[in-house]
């Protein structure tokens, strides 16, 4: 058996805000696979976004164990991180391209590398012929795919979403769905992906992980047995519908 | 042609609406036989610039260095002490109620003891000019660094940016269309200061020129001194917006 990417044991957060607590995330445990694509769902407020926090390296933990990386995909928080928020988040002021290329000029890399690696994931995500476009003259769904190609710009080996298509429409949200998939799978990621969707999240994942809310508990953490590439017919078989049933039941939704 | 029609009678209506002005001056002056010391015609109103005795050019550069200066001054000084209070959060809890209470001063009340400490001349008009200008530039680009989504401090702390990386790329460009918010309300500021500070006191400039020749109810070259002083604010007003369209991208600019 493989050595997993990404380890978590019994991990804890505890927010402090004056003398108040508050436990955000009591016991999360679970693993990632090289190369996998882990949903992690739940309702709001269930600490998702904590926990993806922890895993970027943007807040530490208060128990547990936390662990990325492996001895055979090393892991450096700075570089090997990408990230994709539920807005865009592109800069107005700059152009597409230039906004996929902001990691690369944080990070200091190669610019002229870095600027055919930008163009080529452009064109990854479907968006050829619109570098030089400013985020105002594209729609939601295409800026999103803007920012999915600045998550991958530094060649990161873990890209973690926070509700990524939660703010796009039923339709594009569907159609960004088999763009992920495509991109996943032509980019061998590993890929963390939150949201609150249950449909989705099934759709999406090789394994979901249900957390429960306030504070988070890991309810369950089972694998998808269905084969990809995925397609939307997928969702109207039983296996598929029962994979959501358990999310439902397990959420208190039934 | 679509554009053709967007853009050529836009400029076309403003360039128009002007002239109307004009033309209904003219005529409210003509019809209704209005004396030329309560109202001088446009024609009046331009033969007082062809007169020689007002020192108009002299007079115009008097002026325009109090506005400018006053306003440069305070876009330089308001700028850098934003900056100072986004490095420092100690330095804005300190500073920055203390300035929102000094804002509440009327500028121009400070005027007479402006000129009591710095005399009469340019330099306590292009202070009155400043101290008017300061306090919109300050408060808008203070807010404008401030204004920072806290997922992309995420994305930028994720990769460890630094603080000057920060600064350079996201929050000063994203910061742009606050300061000139802060601009444009500055400009019309600081004409009013500086005609302030020359009406309290003062042997030259516009203002100056204004009070000498009400004495003789000499109208028609108070007119044309208001439309100078109104030209020159147009004209910095203008250079704020053309430096905007060039740095601003369309979508980002507030109004």
């Amino acid at each position: 058996m493989t050595e997993p990417f990404i380890h978590l044991r019994n991990v804890r957060k505890v927010y402090r805000k004056g003398h108040e607590e508050f436990l955000a995330i009591s016991d999360a445990t679970f693993d990632v696979m090289p190369g996998e694509l882990v949903s992690l769902v739940g309702p709001s407020g269930c600490g998702k976004s904590t926990l993806l926090k922890i895993l970027a390296g943007l807040h530490g933990h208060d128990g547990g164990e936390v662990r990325i990386g492996s001895s055979a995909h090393a892991f450096d928080p700075s570089r090997d991180v990408g990230m994709v928020f539920q807005a865009p988040l592109l800069l107005k002021w700059r152009r597409i391209l230039d906004n996929v290329l902001l990691p690369a000029e944080i990070l200091g890399l190669p610019m002229a590398a870095a600027r055919e690696r930008a163009n080529g994931l452009l064109a990854l995500v479907g968006l050829s012929g619109f570098e030089d476009k400013y985020p105002y003259e594209l729609s939601g769904g295409m800026q999103q795919r803007a920012a999915i190609a600045r998550a991958l710009v530094h060649d990161p080996k873990l890209v973690l979403m926070d509700e990524p298509f939660g703010a796009l429409d039923a339709l594009t949200r569907e159609k960004m769905n088999l763009e992920l998939l495509r991109i996943w799978k032509e980019s061998g990621k590993t890929i963390v992906f939150v949201t609150h969707g249950i449909s989705e999240a099934v759709f999406l994942g090789t394994r979901v992980v249900v957390l429960t809310a306030g504070p988070a508990r890991m309810a369950d953490n089972f694998e998808i047995v269905l084969p990809y590439p995925r397609t939307l017919e997928m969702k109207t078989q039983e296996r598929f519908g029962d994979y959501t049933r358990r999310i439902y039941k397990l959420l208190g939704m039934e | 042609m679509d554009r053709l029609n967007e853009t050529l009678p836009r400029y076309a209506l403003a360039v128009l609406s002007h002239i109307a002005l004009v033309v209904v001056w003219y005529l409210f002056v003509k019809l209704g036989n209005v004396p030329k010391f309560v109202m001088p015609s446009p024609v009046e109103t331009l033969d007082a610039l062809l007169s020689p005795n007002y020192g108009w050019w002299a007079n115009i550069a008097v002026t325009a260095t109090e506005i400018f200066g006053g306003y440069f001054l305070a876009l330089a000084v308001g700028v850098a002490l934003a900056l100072a209070f986004t490095w420092s959060k100690v330095l804005e809890t300190f500073f920055m109620p203390l300035l929102i209470s000094l804002n509440m001063i009327p500028k121009v009340a400070l005027g007479p003891l402006i000129i009591v400490w710095f005399k009469y001349g340019v330099l306590p008009n292009t202070l009155i000019a400043f101290s008017i200008a300061l306090f919109p530039i300050l408060l808008t680009t203070a807010r404008g660094l401030r204004e920072i989504e806290p997922e992309l401090l995420d994305l930028v702390r994720g990769l460890r940016g630094s603080r000057w990386q920060l600064f350079t790329k996201i929050q000063l460009p994203g910061a742009l269309p606050y300061i000139f918010s802060g601009m444009k309300v500055a400009a019309i500021l600081a004409v009013a200061g500086a005609i302030v500070g020359e009406f309290l006191g003062s042997d030259k400039g516009l203002g100056y020129l204004m009070l000498q020749v009400q004495v003789t109810l000499d109208t028609p070259a108070m007119f044309m001194a208001v439309i100078l002083i109104t030209m020159i604010g147009v004209a910095l007003y203008g250079m704020v917006l053309a430096l905007e369209r060039l740095l601003v991208v369309k979508d980002a600019r507030l109004d």
